[in-house]
């Protein structure tokens, strides 16, 4: 019995147990969980795509902050250390270390980086009711796929484990790079809760500029 | 609990002779090859998942083997020179009395890595077997490894930013060890284990529908 192919469109797959659900407008402020294993389906927070988009461009804002001011700085015995985000990354400079290097600057940099800027670019026309722009599905695929690779929240908790490291040794002075950073983590956690996939994927559906 | 409510009962896309999408949710018939809402490249399961799996959590295994053998830190200062591996480290935090920060290091570079080897491991068998029990239990360890995984990664960059503060010329120099790039790695070849196990087949086995 094979619901008819107009119909399809009705229906959402659980993404992780394959469950079928038969799509519903959400009461607002409510989430949709499936049947069987209870993963999100849907989330309803009407206002929610702008101020993902808003939270977004904070984000992306501070994260430039974060790169270009100092992070920490070292004083013990007379000799200053100052540190920023770019000399935790090269800090893996020698040898057999460079690849790592490398894997550091995506990790925390250049993937919350272009995870913001796809975001960005792919809701920015919804938010103002246009129509999707070229590539904008390709974004937001790019998007959710880094998901994991993103790890700014976790280099914030290896600084505070770092830091109580050095502390008996040397004084350590905290830099304004240091609160963007915890910034970015912040936004980027609530940006994630609100961000609703579905009512993304189904708004990029639309047919684009050209 | 939300209101999208399924039409009779649970029944899989892969059972109503659908394909679905597993990144927007679009269901299509199960002759399609890309989803039409986001482009995505459409697979009823993924039936190499488990090959891949296994390829890579054995590579993540043999990557934590070096890691905890050679030194994470290597440390100098006026007196004297000292190497220490990711045990070493945990251990000197406790001398120095942190103990919070200790158990946070040997949760994240010890347990975390041990735990999901275990977790990953017992899912690939378990759908081997075609195991019918614990769905639900084995969905949670799913998800939880999906998601404490990449918490490994801290060893790592606290390395890195111990290396770039700690340059204090004769005083104090911290430089990293060659572990940190095996440690990188085995988090990398891990996450990328549990990304390839596909977490639908935990839910086929009770299926009969679905015997290949």
């Amino acid at each position: 019995m094979n619901p008819a192919p107009q119909n399809l469109d009705d229906l959402v797959a659980c993404p992780q147990c394959d469950t079928l659900h038969q799509a519903h407008a959400l009461p607002e402020g409510t989430r949709a969980y499936c049947q069987r294993c209870g993963y999100v389906l849907m989330t309803s927070q009407p206002a929610a795509m702008a101020q993902v988009l808003s939270l977004a461009l904070t984000a992306f804002v501070m994260l430039l902050a974060a790169v270009s001011f100092p992070f920490l700085s070292l004083d013990a015995g007379g000799l200053q250390n100052a540190t920023s985000v770019i000399d935790a990354v090269l800090a893996f400079n020698d040898g057999l270390a460079i690849p790592l290097a490398v894997a550091v600057a995506f990790f925390i940099l250049v993937i919350p980086l272009m995870r913001l800027a796809a975001l960005i670019y792919a809701i920015g026309p919804l938010v103002r009711d246009e129509p999707p722009r070229n590539g904008a599905r390709k974004a937001f695929a790019l998007a959710e796929r880094l998901r994991p690779w993103s790890m700014a929240e976790i280099f914030i908790v290896g600084v505070t484990v770092a830091l109580v490291k050095v502390a008996g040794l040397a004084a350590v002075t905290i830099g304004p790079a240091f609160w963007a950073f915890s910034g970015v983590v912040l936004i980027t956690v609530l940006k994630d809760q609100l961000i609703c996939r579905y009512s993304i994927w189904e708004a990029l559906e639309q047919p684009t500029e050209r | 609990m939300g209101s999208a409510g399924t039409a009779n009962g649970t029944i899989t896309a892969r059972e109503a002779g659908l394909v679905a999408c597993r990144r927007c949710g679009q269901v299509h018939q199960s002759d399609a090859q890309f989803c039409k809402r986001c482009d995505g490249r459409l697979e009823s399961r993924d039936t190499q998942s488990l090959q891949k799996v296994w390829a890579w959590l054995i590579a993540g295994i043999i990557a934590f083997i070096p890691a905890n053998v050679y030194p994470m830190l290597r440390t100098a200062t006026l007196v004297e020179q000292s190497e220490s591996t990711i045990v070493g480290g945990v251990v000197d935090l406790l001398h120095y009395g942190s103990y919070g920060i200790a158990i946070i290091v040997f949760v994240a570079s010890i347990m975390i890595p041990v735990g999901k080897f275990m977790a990953i491991a017992y899912l690939a068998i378990s759908v081997q077997t075609k195991s019918a029990t614990h769905q639900h239990e084995r969905h949670i360890a799913y998800e939880a490894v999906e998601f404490i995984g990449r918490w490994s990664m801290i060893d790592v960059f606290v390395v890195a930013i111990l290396s770039a503060l700690v340059q204090l010329n004769t005083i104090a120099t911290i430089n990293p060890g060659i572990a940190a790039v095996s440690f990188a790695l085995s988090v990398i070849f891990t996450m990328l284990s549990a990304q390839s196990f596909d977490a639908r087949l935990i839910w086929d086995a009770d299926r009969t529908t679905n015997a290949r």
